[in-house]
């Protein structure tokens, strides 16, 4: 049944209990068993093969502490590598322009407009700006609806247009309505969308071309498996989008798709949903990020504290 | 239009031809499985049960590699003993309950319209209720659902109780003497006990209206939706009893491999599948058609 990573590396590091040196030999069959880990987390396959390797390069130039046990060694010298990969640091959001343009963008369902509202409600609250979001989904049933609904909780006003089916004529309409009134941030909903929907990808790639957003975040769903790489790639292929969002973390996926997504466009990871509300925003840690993909926080701090 | 190379004609290349299968075509058939997020254990499995036949075969062809694959997955597929479902028609009950439950975002409503309309077309007179009463425009969207399809729809104010709109839905339907309710219900994470505690209490009061009720509880999976599809299952089954699986966002790239070990561990068939946000977007599920499109 379900195993998650930290039972396979406790039992993948049983291989090198006891033994004093990191050997080619017992490097090889944990690095197997760390692998099949990583995928069960959901890390592409290339990803996880290119991983596991590069780690256990660098665990065979290893000298062996003698404090340490080799499986502590080789659990922090993933965990670290896991970091850098990523991202290293926190990367904030580039607000600076007057009026900021942010478009979001993903996959049906994904959290786009949940996420728009809490971006807004966050550069409000913590950023001291005044956001308009702009209803520029105009295919799913209620999405302006839903958009207003979280506007009005969050006290940010909504642009709509009811009656325009031409999402790049109420983006445009919106920035200019934000001008009249003074908002410093525009926020742009759009429709879910799959990569490989020409028509749909166009459209989003003209939004992109007439707005000129300071930022393009790109929302993609913790829980997604192998294909997030494929849908990061045509995503950014079109878009060259600025940053990544990941949401629905508050559930009980190890998230490998924020390595895989990371490795296949190399763009920052920004922010992570971690709830329905909109207060549930979180920046993005990359270490965090590593602990939990690897499923091992606690085994980090111990040999810390080793 | 997909791009991915042919996963057959991967295959063919690492297997074909040889006597034994070595590593580094068993490595080739990992990836090509794995890639479509068919999971580590059930690769594992897959892969035995092809070096079990290649060892006794000795020599295998294209065809029967090709065969012997498509079979050995579509084994897994059955082992639910499962035949695929012929109609959208339902006999026994009436009116025929079906409660929809999933995670966030995973298309619950959207397939409750489609599949609403696929059910009026079959001649059954159909409402919807409501039950979602959490998400932003929830109801409204079910609302737009409805109207499109043209059937009738059950709704209280947002933040109403869900279960008292499951019960108002199943009393109306009996008033009716509607043939099919479906019930929607708000999408959440099975790692929060509240919120999985609230569906067994939706499940419990529909039963006071109609014993047997819900006779389906459809689990929608979005085919993108990577190993955690797995605890999904497992923890909406402990809360519900789910009987059904709808699998979701299958025109996108995804090829939602992931039902292959859950239909085998946890014997519950698919039993549509959502192929876009349409109306007519919605099918029944095909185990050869599904193990063909893996191959695609
Ligand atoms: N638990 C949890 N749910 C979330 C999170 N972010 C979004 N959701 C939920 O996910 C579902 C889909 O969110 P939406 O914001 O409608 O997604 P979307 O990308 O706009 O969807 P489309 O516009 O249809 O493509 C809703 O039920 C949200 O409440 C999160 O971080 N955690
Ligand atoms: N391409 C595609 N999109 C789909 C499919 N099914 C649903 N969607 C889209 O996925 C998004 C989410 O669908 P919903 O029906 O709102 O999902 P839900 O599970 O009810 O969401 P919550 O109630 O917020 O948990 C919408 O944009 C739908 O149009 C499908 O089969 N293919
Ligand atoms: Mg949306
Ligand atoms: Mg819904």
């Amino acid at each position: 049944m379900f195993e998650n990573l930290q039972d396979k590396l406790d039992r993948a590091f049983k291989v090198l209990k006891g033994q004093g040196s990191i050997t080619e030999i017992n490097v090889a069959e944990t690095m197997k068993e760390i692998r099949k880990a990583l995928l069960d987390a959901d890390v592409n396959y290339k990803t996880a093969k290119a991983f596991t390797d590069d780690v256990k390069e660098k665990a065979l130039g290893l000298n062996v502490l003698t404090s340490i046990s080799p499986g502590q060694l080789l659990t922090k010298l993933m965990n670290d590598e896991l970091a850098v990969l990523m991202g290293g640091t926190v990367e904030e959001l580039n607000i600076s322009a007057n009026p900021t343009i942010i478009l979001i963008a993903g996959l049906n369902g994904a959290g786009k407009t949940t996420f728009s509202g809490k971006l807004a409600n966050y550069l409000l609250t913590k950023k001291n700006k005044k956001p308009l979001l702009v209803a520029g989904d105009v295919y799913r049933p209620a999405a302006i609806d839903q958009l207003e609904v979280l506007g009005g909780q969050i006290g940010v006003p909504v642009y709509t247009d009811r009656t325009s089916k031409d999402p790049v004529a109420i983006a445009m309409a919106g920035i200019a309505e934000a001008k009249k009134n003074g908002q410093n941030v525009v926020i742009i909903d759009t429709a879910g969308r799959l990569a490989i929907d020409e028509g749909l990808m166009k459209e989003i790639a003209e939004v992109k071309a007439q707005t000129k957003p300071h930022e393009i975040l790109f929302v993609v769903d913790s829980m997604t498996g192998q294909d997030a790489v494929n849908t990061a790639k045509a995503f950014n292929d079109r878009l060259d989008f600025s940053g990544v969002v990941l949401t629905k973390l508050d559930g009980d996926t190890r998230g490998g798709a924020a390595l895989s997504i990371k490795s296949v466009v190399n763009k920052p990871i920004k922010f992570i949903g971690t709830g329905e509300k909109m207060e549930a925003l979180d920046v993005f840690y990359p270490d965090r990020m590593a602990s939990r993909i690897l499923g091992m926080g606690d085994v980090v701090s111990l040999v810390e504290r080793a | 239009e997909k791009t991915k190379e042919g996963l057959f004609s991967k295959i063919t290349k690492a297997v074909v031809g040889k006597s034994t299968v070595d590593d580094d075509v068993l490595d080739e058939l990992e990836e090509i499985l794995v890639n479509s997020d068919v999971g580590v254990q059930t690769t594992l499995k897959i892969i035995e049960r092809i070096q079990a036949r290649v060892a006794r075969d000795k020599y295998i062809n294209t065809s029967e590699l090709n065969e012997i694959l498509r079979a050995e997955i579509q084994s897994l597929l059955s082992e639910n003993n499962s035949n695929d479902f012929r109609n959208f028609e339902y006999g026994d009950h009436k009116p025929y309950v079906i409660m929809v439950v999933g995670v966030n975002g995973v298309g619950k409503t959207t397939t409750i319209g489609k599949l609403a309309h696929k059910l009026k077309l079959a001649g059954n007179k159909v409402v919807l209720g409501a039950a979602d009463t959490f998400r932003a425009a929830a109801v409204d969207q079910l609302k737009l659902w409805a109207e499109r399809v043209n059937v009738r729809i059950v709704a209280q104010p947002m933040g109403s109780d869900p279960a008292s709109v499951a019960f108002d839905t199943l009393q109306s339907a009996v008033a009716n003497g509607d043939d099919v309710a479906i019930i929607d219900t708000a999408g959440r994470l099975h790692n929060k006990v509240a919120l999985m505690n609230e569906l067994t209490k939706i499940k419990q009061v529909m039963q006071k209206v109609v014993p047997g009720a819900p006779h389906e509880i459809l689990l929608v999976l979005d085919a993108s939706t990577g190993q955690n599809a797995i605890e999904q299952c497992k923890q909406f089954t402990q809360a519900t009893e789910v009987n059904a699986l709808a699998l979701t966002k299958l025109d996108g790239t995804a090829k939602g491999g992931v039902v292959i070990g859950i239909s085998d561990q946890f014997k519950i068939p698919v039993k549509y599948i959502g192929v876009g946000e349409g109306i007519e977007h919605l099918q029944l599920f095909n185990k050869k058609e599904f193990v063909d499109s893996l191959f695609k």
